[in-house]
């Protein structure tokens, strides 16, 4: 079984930002990421993401299904865009350079693969950046920091909570789909799809059944302990912000700000070198 | 009144009603518990200890709403006219199920959760989570996370988590529900220590009246039906006959001294078999009583599974779950696997079952090797009940759930009629086959999870806690059923942490520690071993310390003659004959 959102402890400067630092930062590091088409900064952040995700000590084993998933994602997006658009790089840089001699309507051509490039490029800029923030942050801390920034104790908590349920609730669906199989549904890749969603159904109804069981034993214990008693709440996890957590979300806005300047620069959000 | 301040909890005719129900749930309840107190609430399912409890504890009426008669006061002041925070200060709850409470990540945040509520800061906060840790011996392990501890440690946070706020009333609510037995003595001691530090009064409601007798009770209020139709010391309560009345199992040293004619009064001081003063005449009635009934083994047919160097290493790598297990189950033999949390049982049933695949050694079923076999086929061989029925129930008609593993295998619908039928008749279940199963109780769903695999006609069953969470009239009902089928020839082994089960039910008991088989012997001979008994964190039965007591030397067989006189004696009679009891 893998597991989706894993925290791991394993110590690093990473790891020593507060969870609102890490999360302020992600969507800083995302919008200047999504915001800019500019191909020389792309490469510096994916280069700069990169060498994050190897300061945060996290190794590419711990997160190669999730890492496989969004490359899919990728390929599967960019496929779509050619076939819906196979001129679209023309449009936005204003040339045309055919490249092998081809013609017709899905001829390649530089600029179409030039912005495919930039494309793809956005996505390995801010990936190691999500899978960074998903295994470098401790789920209590991050609701504590989440309260910290403006966000209602009680949502910071569900966060939380659904972060620390998904492993058991990934359990449990295993011992179900188990004891179903026993009993012939057929789960295995022998099984038509249709078949298999079928059978899926047939686990979610325990699944939910037993889920709500828990819920109910806990939202009692955590009432019978006082949990929405005051309209604020300390947290044990907490940690006071940092020179290191000033200095992270500073170079992150920094990014934006770049973002935006070369947008100035370039005349708009596509660094061209075809003109 | 005197001593009106140690008053804590007081209940003058007090009543409720839930929302949803069209009776009420109790009854004229009278009640007084005082500081210091040690109350001991027992009573079957359903007669609404679960509710008394609620009560207190605010939960009724600030989550479950319905309609309160009479009155109820925490510490002098009304509860409906407090809220359940305010009560949540004087009253501690210890809910049964200590993985389900767990609310933090890791223990000290647990601990921390009520004082966080209440906003207490730095450096308080840590400091007072380090020392309710280090008051409940948890404190090496603030920053495990719940998964990683074993269920006496869960329970000990759980304690802890409570404890931080200074209460003035613990309740414990089935303390012992998911302990294995030396645990859960543990944690009776635990308990009683925790009482004497804090002074607080402490409520425990439990249905194992033996293993919570371990350390003296005031009192013991027996609920039965929403009333209480008792409020007494357990010396006087042990002396009479409501607790059978009222379907809660007495302790096995009473049974016995009952079989053997002895008289029990309240100043015998039945309350433990350590206190319990017998005169020579008692003793005489016991061993003249031993001597009288024999004992017989019955004899057992040909081989069905034989397991041979079974290794088990979960995917992980990490844990080494079984390590060469060997072991043999005869045909119509009723056998229960016991030890530790994570000694190894359930999963030796998982990868009997195919749910899980060994790394090494191999299964043989009736001398052929079925380590190949998929879990669907062999699910026709050997069917598997897990312990909670609301995993394994998917249909909403009991009909259709019980169907649903042929339907699955293709079986024609008029096959499918005749052999669901014969399941639900078995069960009992036949008379409601059209019934939604949402509307059985836990141990009717528990029926309908063995019918549907019944259905599918194994000749081996294995059930992962036949009996948790059951009271006792459900747990003999669970039982007897079960020993209906073995009469009928169906090999059941059972995973159990409970001793009486396996003492009264099980031909064998097949031992696990830490992976590997540390016993496999008849339940008399592994109940009084004492070096088992401490390796595989069971508990010794208290028979054999009356046998003692009663200058009976050899313990062991006496067990074995109380044994063989119960199943010869108090038992159905002959349930093959008896036929289907639907």
């Amino acid at each position: 079984m893998t597991n989706l959102f894993n925290y791991i402890d394993r110590p690093s400067p990473i790891h020593s930002l507060t969870g609102a630092t890490k999360f302020v930062c992600l969507m800083l590091w995302s919008f200047a990421a999504m915001s800019t088409y500019d191909t020389r900064m792309l490469i510096a952040m994916t280069v700069a993401s990169i060498i994050l995700f190897a300061v945060g000590r996290i190794h590419f084993k711990d997160v190669s299904f999730m890492f496989g998933f969004m490359v899919i994602f990728l390929v599967l997006n960019s496929i779509c865009i050619y076939l819906f658009s196979p001129r679209h790089g023309t449009q936005i840089y204003g040339t045309c350079t055919l490249l092998f001699g081809m013609s017709g309507k899905y001829a390649l051509t530089a600029e179409q693969l030039f912005y495919h490039f930039n494309y793809v490029l956005k996505f390995t800029a801010t990936i190691p950046i999500v899978l960074l923030f998903v295994t470098t942050t401790n789920p209590s801390e991050f609701a504590a920091s989440l309260n910290k920034i403006g966000v209602k104790y009680s949502i910071a908590y569900a966060v939380a909570l659904a972060l620390r349920y998904i492993p058991d609730i990934q359990r449990q669906y295993h011992e179900i789909s188990q004891a179903g199989q026993a009993r012939g549904i057929e789960m295995s890749k022998k099984a038509s799809l249709i078949n298999r969603l079928k059978a899926a159904s047939g686990i979610l109804i325990p699944l939910i059944l037993t889920s709500m069981d828990r819920i109910e034993i806990i939202s009692n214990a955590m009432e019978l302990r006082g949990f929405g008693k005051n309209r604020k709440r300390t947290w044990y996890m907490a940690r006071p912000f940092r020179a290191a957590d000033h200095i992270a979300m500073v170079s992150c806005a920094l990014l934006v700000a770049i973002a935006l300047c070369l947008s100035v620069v370039n005349g708009g959000r596509y660094y061209n070198p075809f003109v | 009144m005197i001593m009106d301040n140690d008053i804590l909890v007081e209940l003058n005719d007090f009543g409720f009603q839930y929302n949803a129900q069209t009776r009420p749930t109790l009854f004229n309840i009278n009640l007084k518990v005082r500081r210091g107190e040690r109350i001991l609430i027992a009573g079957p399912s359903g007669s609404g200890k679960s509710t008394l409890v609620h009560c207190i504890n605010g939960l009724i009426p600030f989550s479950y709403k319905g309609e309160m008669t009479g009155s109820l006061k925490i510490k002098g002041k009304e509860s409906k006219r407090s809220s359940l925070f305010e009560i949540s200060h004087t009253v501690g709850t210890v809910l049964q199920d200590s993985d389900a409470q767990f609310v933090g990540m890791t223990v000290a945040e647990d601990i921390a959760f009520a004082l966080e509520n209440d906003c207490v800061g730095e450096p308080q906060l840590h400091e007072r989570v380090r020392k309710a840790a280090e008051m409940v011996d948890i404190g090496g392990y603030l920053k495990h996370a719940p998964g990683e501890l074993s269920g006496g440690q869960k329970q000990r946070v759980s304690v802890a988590g409570v404890l931080v706020d200074d209460v003035d009333v613990l309740i414990f609510d089935e303390p012992l529900a998911n302990l294995d037995p030396a645990t859960g003595k543990q944690a009776i001691e635990l308990i009683a220590k925790m009482q004497e530090q804090t002074g607080a009064a402490v409520i425990i409601v439990e249905h194992r009246l033996e293993d919570v007798l371990h350390r003296s009770v005031d009192r013991i209020v027996l609920m039965q039906e929403g009333r209480i139709k008792a409020d007494m010391s357990a010396d006087e309560l042990l002396s009479g006959a409501l607790l059978s009345e009222c379907g809660i199992r007495e302790p096995l040293y009473i049974t016995a001294l009952k079989y053997a004619g002895v008289d029990i009064t309240p100043k015998k001081q039945p309350a433990s078999i350590r206190t319990i003063v017998l005169d020579e005449a008692d003793k005489k009635r016991v061993r003249e009583w031993y001597e009288d009934t024999g004992a017989s083994d019955h004899g057992l047919t040909g081989e069905l599974v034989r397991i041979e160097g079974l290794d088990f290493t979960y995917e992980s790598g990490k844990v080494h779950a079984l390590k060469d297990i060997s072991v043999s189950f005869a045909e119509g033999e009723m056998t229960a696997i016991v030890g530790t949390n994570g000694a190894g049982k359930s999963t030796f049933a998982k990868v009997i079952c195919g749910f899980e695949k060994e790394s090494g050694g191999a299964i043989y079923y009736r001398g052929n090797d079925i380590s190949d076999l998929t879990i669907k086929e062999r699910a026709e061989k050997i069917g598997y009940v897990m312990q909670n029925p609301n995993q394994m129930i998917s249909k909403v008609l009991i009909y259709d759930e019980v169907a649903l593993g042929l339907r699955n295998r293709g079986v024609p619908e008029s096959e499918i009629e005749e052999r669901v039928e014969t399941a639900l008749r078995i069960c009992g279940l036949w008379r409601m086959r059209k019934w939604p199963v949402s509307a059985l109780s836990y141990g009717q769903k528990k029926r309908v999870t063995i019918a549907s695999i019944l259905t599918l006609e194994p000749e081996m069953i294995i059930l992962d806690e036949p009996t948790a969470g059951q009271d006792y009239r459900h747990y003999t009902e669970i039982m007897e059923f079960l020993t209906k089928l073995n009469r009928i020839g169906m090999t059941v082994i059972m995973v159990t942490h409970d001793m009486h089960l396996m003492l009264e039910y099980a031909d064998r008991a097949v031992v696990f520690s830490k992976g590997c088989i540390i016993a496999d012997d008849k339940c008399y001979n592994i109940l009084t071993d004492k070096e088992i008994i401490r390796e595989a964190s069971l508990k010794e039965t208290s028979l054999y310390e009356l046998a003692l007591k009663c200058g009976i030397d050899d313990g062991t067989d006496f067990v074995r003659h109380f044994i063989d006189f119960e199943r010869k004696n108090v038992r159905i009679s002959d349930p093959v004959a008896e036929g289907v009891y639907d």
